[in-house]
């Protein structure tokens, strides 16, 4: 079981921490991962392929994103280096009608769902306080700044979901649910728990995925739990699971079989997937002023991406799809650096349009003073 | 003002001139219905709201009329009913949250001030959030703390709500109505002292845009201003300044955000003294905000400093002492003596 930090141990239970592959990527399920192989089973050699592609392809995107930031192109980093099998297992077990709502750090959820990664810099460079469409990119919801606020509003769309009649009608091709992504630091906010109080109430069709990356910036998972989180799933009256969320596989399998059961309207389930955030909390800290290095060593030899490419080896997957992926994030990160300067401040009018659907009068007449204020100096810029 | 009239729901069908005789309570569950009925979107959320028809029974009925779909009696947790509220808005629903009491707000009011009032400017205009919560507010019922509190100030100060309050029955019928057609996020602040006595209720045409304030008292010597429960406290003000010659003009705000000040300025033009009265407590309030602006304003026609009567800058007390606490006709005559004899 992971280390952690904290001076008193946490406790933990026996574990049945879901597991296809182990560290050395060696296919050997665990005994708890019986009954999520039938949705293994599902998977094609070419989903391995695209489940490795997508890793390396936002470990580059990460690097090169962490990298604008230092050169002062983006106000803000949030790295997911380490946590790519979690997400991207996870968001390969929704369908095109699910909804996702990210916290701020599922970047590859988001490719997977469609969004340019370049849309997301947008936020963290300083021209919009969004960035995206949802429903025009593949009903990914924009990242939420506040922890756990964006459980409660998946929750509301699950419920409406059920309002629609659009879930739970027994075809797996249309019916609908919803995942939202949290972490272990937001499983002590009150919104999360609401959340999982009403969507156990009103049995809505969707899964809490919890990445649990051991830290809340400074502060372990200890400190906000002594118990497994998953557990607290049994308490709010739905079924809980831990994964092991460096297995992309496992991470695969266990929210493929909790969305069909979302789908399918058997209510909601947590899935806590135990990952590690390998880098900085966002690029504002210094993890080595807070963290043992023999804990960052013991996962980084659990790296999610080295795990997988073994198993990819064991299949004998060729050489040459492997180095075609690096490069193609190596042209991903630079095609993304490329477009990320190209990215302009909006107009001031941003400050004002969109506040309120129907005209306020108070920011109708601020908007027009602002303009007059700014076009009254010589030369100012429109 | 210039606000677009959709905020008035057109009638189904041609209106058939009809007048009722309601309490506020009951004015606004005419409302409710009434909303529910024009648009299939529209859900009520809340605690005790649905066999029980709300604490105040505000809701009486719809759980009956429209079923649990449609009414739903929520877990007991503000931030949960208007994170959900607001889930379910981007679904396309448009909820109207209840929240028991005034003092109950704040558990919600992160999901209020940080998600629900900027949800809209975040996504650059690609969503609309027409979610309205319900506030019952205010003293005079002789209630236990957190149950008498006038906490619009907070909500007035957040960029992306709206605030609006009515304090007779006819405008709790009409504005119910369209804060629920509004598109944007409706904090809809209900004097419940008010909820009881009853007033004429003109079923056929509303009269007054959401966002207008209104003069309700014609006069001359000095222009009063409040909202809620307040006004009815402003009238009777007038009524006994008329007695020793004294002539009030009573204007009901109406709207807390935005405010419109048309009528004010005019009314202060006209009479060149400004009385603004609140229960809230005074500093930062939205009594001072109307100072302030109206000053601005219409500094060359006032004849005096705009002054403001409200409750104290305290905690609201215990009940034995709320009538010490919350400003009275009698109040409200020693600022206009003040505000005269300056």
């Amino acid at each position: 079981m992971p280390v952690t930090s904290n001076d008193a141990p946490v406790r933990t239970l026996a574990s049945p921490t879901v597991q296809l592959l182990a560290t050395d990527g060696t296919f050997a399920p665990s005994e708890s991962a019986a009954e999520f192989l039938p949705y293994f089973d599902r998977l094609t050699e070419a989903d391995y392929r695209a489940f490795y592609r997508d890793m390396v392809v936002v470990r580059k995107f990460d690097t090169e994103a962490a990298n604008l930031q230092r050169q002062g192109q983006l106000a803000l980093w949030v790295p997911s280096h380490g946590q790519e099998a979690a997400q991207v297992g996870s968001a390969h077990a929704t369908r095109p009608q699910d909804h996702v709502f990210p916290s701020y750090r599922e970047h590859v959820v988001g490719m997977i769902r469609g969004l340019d990664m370049v849309d997301i810099l947008r936020m963290l460079r300083g021209v919009t306080l969004g960035g995206w469409v949802p429903e025009e990119h593949g009903n990914f919801h924009l990242y939420t700044l506040v922890l756990a606020s964006q459980t409660l509003h998946a929750t509301g769309y699950a419920m409406g979901m059920q309002l629609d009649g659009a879930t739970a009608t027994g075809n797996p091709e249309t019916d609908q649910a919803v995942i939202v992504y949290y972490g272990d630091g937001a499983s002590s906010q009150g919104d999360a728990n609401e959340a999982l109080v009403f969507a156990a109430s009103y049995q809505t069709p969707q899964v809490f995925f919890m990445q649990n990356n051991h830290w809340a910036i400074s502060v372990p998972v200890s400190r906000q739990s002594r118990s497994p989180l998953y557990l607290r799933a049994g308490g709010f009256g739905m079924p809980g699971i831990q994964v092991d969320g460096n297995d992309v596989l496992a991470s695969y399998a266990v929210t493929a079989k909790a969305m069909d059961d979302a789908r399918a309207g058997h209510g909601p389930s947590l899935i806590e997937a135990l990952t590690y955030r390998v880098g900085a909390h966002t690029t504002a800290d210094d993890p080595t002023k807070y963290r043992d290095p023999e804990e960052l060593a013991y996962w980084v030899a659990r790296d999610p991406i080295v795990r997988f490419r073994s198993y990819l080896e064991g299949l004998g997957i060729e050489r040459e799809f492997l180095d075609s992926v690096d490069e193609e994030a190596a042209d991903h990160a630079a095609d993304v650096r490329r477009r990320a300067l190209e990215i302009t401040a909006p107009d001031r009018s941003v400050i004002f349009d969109n506040v309120y659907a129907e005209p306020h009068p108070l920011v109708v007449e601020q908007k027009a003073w602002l303009d007059a204020y700014e076009t009254s100096f010589d030369g100012s810029e429109s | 003002m210039s606000m677009p009239d959709t905020t008035t729901p057109p009638p189904e069908t041609a209106p058939a001139p009809s007048t009722a005789t309601l309490p506020m309570a009951k004015a606004l569950n005419k409302g409710l219905r009434q909303a529910m009925l024009n648009d299939p979107k529209v859900l009520m959320m809340g605690e005790d709201i649905g066999p029980l028809g709300g604490v105040f029974r505000v809701t009486e009925g719809l759980h009956a009329e429209f079923g649990e779909k449609r009414v739903l009696d929520t877990p007991l947790a503000e931030s949960g009913i208007i994170g959900t509220a607001i889930g379910l808005a981007m679904r396309g629903y448009r909820p109207v949250c209840e929240i028991q009491f005034d003092g109950f707000v704040f558990p919600g009011f992160d999901q209020i001030t940080s998600q629900l009032a900027r949800m809209r400017n975040r996504h650059e205009g690609g969503v609309i959030m027409p979610v309205v919560v319900r506030i019952p507010y205010g003293g005079h019922i002789g209630s236990i703390e957190h149950h008498q509190e006038s906490p619009e100030a907070y909500f007035a100060h957040t960029p992306g709500l709206r605030v609006v309050s009515p304090s007779n029955p006819h405008d709790a019928y009409w504005m119910m109505q369209e804060a629920i057609a509004s598109d944007d996020p409706v904090i809809f602040f209900e004097p419940k002292s008010r909820y009881w006595p009853k007033g004429e209720v003109d079923l056929s045409i509303s009269g007054t845009p959401l966002h207008a304030s209104k003069v309700v008292r014609t006069g001359t010597s000095v222009t009063v201003v409040g909202h809620g429960a307040m006004v009815s406290v402003l009238l009777q003000a007038a009524e006994l300044a008329a007695a020793e010659g004294i002539s009030l003009e009573v204007i009901d705000l109406r709207s807390i955000s935005p405010i419109d000040y048309a009528p004010i300025l005019e009314s202060v033009h006209k009479t060149g003294h400004l009385v603004v009265a609140q229960e809230a407590a005074g500093f930062v309030s939205v009594g001072s905000e109307i100072a302030a602006t109206v000053t601005e304003r219409a500094f060359y026609s006032l004849e005096a400093p705009v002054l403001r009567v409200s409750g104290f800058d305290t905690p609201f007390p215990p009940a034995a002492v709320e009538t010490h606490f919350l400003p009275s006709p009698d109040r409200v005559l020693e600022a206009v003596d003040r505000a005269l004899a300056f």
